[in-house]
């Protein structure tokens, strides 16, 4: 007769042995994440023994390696990377929107199997490529349309970081399109609305969390781009005043002065500051969609 | 008295039915635009870099200021690096994967892993590069090295191979466990054989492109380990190294004389171009097989 | 061997003509011809699987949807061929409108989701709109219910609730006909017993078909019967003559709970 009782420790050590093994692998995507904050925060603290903390958000001014009187405002940078991120928005959102509603709505099965790869091929264009479709496409085209010497202004940036954000915001729209129960799609037809009206009034304001979300996902990955503007937008250090001019995201500033500054100076401290600035920013982005999504996948199950 | 069904004559006048065609014609022009664009920016690489690309250029180190010779030691350091962000990110990827499709409950913990996850995905690629500089080059003194920045990007990947693992571990069907755990089989014997036999495939295709993207970022290997220029190819994980990105960051930007270096940037960005196309093509093939082969 | 009632073409509104329906390869309805009389409830009844629910949405063409369908035969509606290449799917779904097994109301207020038809088709004042609101939330039972709260969303009605407002949201754009996919099944049984006085209210101005798996209800609501099988038409005929004395051994074997 066998018994049912538990074999006592012996035959339970490897069982507990591959769990607690693939249980610290979970558990270091947490520590990596705390852990990223954590040494940035570090690393930032001690710029601001010497730079006062309200100039260092407030002033547009930053000029560490000025002889006489180094500064550190980022606000110039802030202000442009909004600058470009706004302007991807405004081109990648109805864009991506259009897109996500043609794949899931009006695309053939066929055709859609086809696109999408495609789409996510345009995910996979490393950014310092696209950078460069920057240099020698985009940027002539701008400086030719608006006749200027050059076109590495912010609304080339603009234009490049909306192609980067497309994949993001049209693939979690598609998703909370698809999300949207069929039942919905069939009461609406089933009263006499097109295909149009259906996903304009029905499938839209259903999925709306969803395409949100994208739109914040694409946001945050516009903001910390860094190769594109880096490439592309000029990195003039002054306060941007429109998208024909150059400007200096606080990306590219990291990746210019990080190579070039003498290791645990005030200027090295307050890079790691920006990078906080810009962990922070992100992480509230992402957080955002991340709730904003959440919410919506509970409401339609 | 019934209502007829038939189109009237002006049905194709009607506000909705003129909407709905404007409305299609507006989301297939976006499609086709986006497609257009992707496809436009490979032409335009690839036909000016394919004058670029001679077996010399594949094999020889930049000579005379960069301005001649190959890209040999940018090859070689970037398939360096991405070998050790495999090493990082795609076992430890697997495992994470298999705690929370196999082992995680519903509880706190879990959720807390899977917000981690996604806003490690979101966490700005030159911050994986602080990151990096500070943890691995300087506290852990690997210096800026293929090490330091291989373990960088390794971090940076390991979302996305969590990820793409997971999605390889849901499409296993529960009958499968369910079946291994009835015949009396333990947890990680289920796991072993009769789960990560089916899933090993998709979990690989999903690793090699999450290495693939690694591969062709710049901002984490800036100021870890990635060098302007040299000569010969890295002899140690200690030494720095030429990367693909990066070279073609130099040759586009930073570089003495830009005009003579446009060609090679070209055909830089081709290598790279042609590298990461292969790897997301074959992965899309694979992965369309594979959900076949599990549907049938 | 199929015994099949038939109507003067006064009495008929549909007629089903050798209709044949394929999901991809596979044959889901077999060479099914019949006619459906006007103003009456006709029930739908047989095994699940047998096509009754791929039947109902062959009449408001909802198989539409199903990229590998593919219909053959014709099916006539007041003498009009629907499959006809020069018929307004729009014009047909308001004619013939659907109500489903679950019910599914949009995620709007319930005033929105009735007049949610109101305003994709016609220019309609406001208080036009609410006139035909209120009016199909009466013809639905549901006005007295929900009358103080209109701008409430709808999922926050009960089972039975959104059951009934999906009737008035179906009742609001005026069809003619009505299809009912086995209303009833997601829905308790009291609020069952209320959907089947309503259905038996609304056959005084309407066609009504309905599906339904469950016999007690098919003999309590309808005036005749069709019995499916594998999608054949085995048996259509008046449903005390069906339930009492079928011709067809099937349609025996299948109301008196032999297989199912």
């Amino acid at each position: 007769m066998h018994s049912v009782k538990k074999k006592g420790f012996g035959s339970n050590l490897k069982e507990s042995f591959f769990k607690n093994l693939f249980k610290i692998s979970g558990l270091l995507t947490i520590l990596t994440l705390l852990g990223i904050f954590a040494l940035l925060l570090y690393s930032a603290v001690p710029a601001f023994k010497e730079i006062d903390l309200k100039e260092f958000f407030t002033s547009t001014r930053w000029d560490p390696t000025s002889p006489e009187e180094p500064e550190y405002g980022l606000l110039s940078m802030l202000v442009s990377s909004l600058l470009v991120t706004a302007g991807a928005l405004f081109i990648a959102f109805p864009v991506g929107v259009a897109v996500a509603a043609y794949l899931s709505d009006v695309a053939r099965p066929k055709t859609r199997e086809i696109f999408k790869p495609v789409i996510e091929l345009l995910a996979a264009v490393p950014s310092v490529v696209v950078g460069f479709i920057g240099i020698t496409l985009i940027g002539p085209l701008i400086a030719r349309v608006f006749k200027m010497s050059h076109g590495l202004t912010a609304l080339n940036g603009s234009i490049l970081l909306a192609i980067m954000a497309l994949p993001t915001i049209i693939s979690i729209s598609e998703d909370a399109l698809r999300a949207v129960p069929q039942s919905y799609t069939e009461a609406s037809l089933a009263v006499g609305a097109n295909h149009w009206q259906t996903l304009i009034r029905v499938k839209i304001p259903a999925a709306r969390s969803g395409i949100i979300a994208a739109f914040m996902l694409g946001m945050g990955r516009a903001i910390g781009e860094t190769m594109t503007v880096l490439m592309a937008t000029g990195n003039a250090r002054s306060f941007p005043h429109g998208f024909l001019q150059s400007v200096r995201t606080l990306t590219a500033n990291i990746a210019i002065e990080l190579g070039e500054v003498p290791y645990f100076t005030t200027h090295y401290y307050a890079l790691f500051a920006l990078g906080l600035v810009l962990f922070l920013l992100t992480f509230i982005i992402n957080l955002t969609a991340d709730l904003i999504m959440e919410k919506q996948k509970r409401k339609l199950l | 008295m019934s209502r007829s069904i038939k189109k009237s004559k002006n049905n194709k006048f009607e506000k909705s039915v003129l909407l709905q065609w404007v409305g299609f014609f507006l989301v297939r022009l976006a499609t086709y635009a986006v497609l257009f664009i992707l496809i436009y920016f490979l032409y335009d690489i690839a036909s000016k870099g394919y004058k670029s690309i001679s077996w010399e250029f594949l094999t020889e180190a930049p000579r005379k200021g960069m301005t001649q010779g190959g890209i040999l030691p940018a090859i070689v350091g970037t398939f360096l690096v991405t070998m050790i962000t495999a090493i990082v990110a795609v076992p430890l990827g697997m495992a994470a994967a298999i705690y929370l499709n196999e082992y995680a409950g519903a509880g706190r913990l879990t959720r807390l892993i899977r917000l981690s996850i996604r806003n490690l995905a979101g966490v700005p690629s030159i911050v994986y590069g602080l990151f990096g500089v500070i943890l691995f080059v300087n506290i852990l003194k690997f210096g800026t090295s293929v090490l330091s920045a291989g373990l960088t990007l390794g971090l940076l990947t390991l979302p996305w191979t969590i990820t793409a693992s997971e999605e390889a571990l849901k499409s296993v069907p529960d009958a499968y466990r369910e079946g291994a755990l009835a015949l009396g089989a333990t947890k990680w014997q289920m796991i072993r054989t009769n789960v990560l036999p089916y899933s090993i495939p998709g979990m690989l295709t999903g690793a090699v492109l999450g290495l693939a993207r690694a591969a062709g970022e710049t901002a984490p290997i800036m100021f870890t380990g990635a060098a302007f220029y040299l000569p010969y190819l890295p002899r140690s994980l200690k030494d720095q190294f030429m990367a693909l990105p990066y070279h073609l960051y130099i040759m586009a930007t930073q570089h003495h004389a830009i005009d003579k270096a446009r060609a090679i940037a070209y055909g830089t960005a081709l290598v790279l171009i042609v590298f990461i196309v292969i790897f997301n093509l074959g992965a899309i093939i694979i992965r369309a097989r594979l959900r076949n082969k599990w549907r049938n | 061997m199929e015994q099949i009632i038939s109507f003067s073409p006064q009495e008929t509104k549909i007629q089903v003509q050798n209709l044949n329906l394929y999901y991809s390869k596979k044959q889901v309805l077999k060479n099914i011809s019949m006619n459906i009389p006007e103003r009456r409830v006709t029930a739908i009844i047989g095994p699940s699987g047998c096509g009754k629910s791929s039947f109902v949405r062959v009449l408001n063409r909802m198989n539409d949807l199903i990229p590998e369908a593919r219909v053959e035969g014709r099916v006539l509606i007041d003498g009009e061929n629907i499959y006809d290449p020069d018929v307004d799917v729009v014009a047909l779904r308001k004619k013939v409108g659907m109500v489903f097994q679950k019910p599914n109301p949009f995620p709007k207020s319930i005033f929105e989701n009735i007049a949610y038809g109101l305003r994709i088709g016609r220019h309609l004042k406001e208080e036009e709109i609410e006139f035909i609101v209120e009016k199909s939330l009466r013809q639905a039972a549901l006005w007295e219910e929900v009358k103080d709260r209109l701008n409430q969303n709808a999922m926050s009605l009960s089972g039975g609730q959104q059951q009934r407002l999906c009737i008035a949201r179906a009742l609001a754009v005026e069809p003619e006909i009505i299809l009912f996919d086995e209303p009833c099944s997601a829905i308790d049984p009291i609020a069952t017993a209320r959907i089947e006085e309503l259905i038996h209210e609304l056959k005084k101005d309407y066609t009504v078909l309905i599906v339904t798996h469950n016999m007690q209800q098919a003999a309590r609501v309808s005036d005749f019967t069709a019995f499916l099988w594998l999608g054949e038409l085995i048996e259509f005929d008046r449903t005390e003559k069906i339930f009492t004395n079928p011709v067809n051994k099937l349609t025996e074997d299948y109301i008196t709970g032999r297989f199912g």
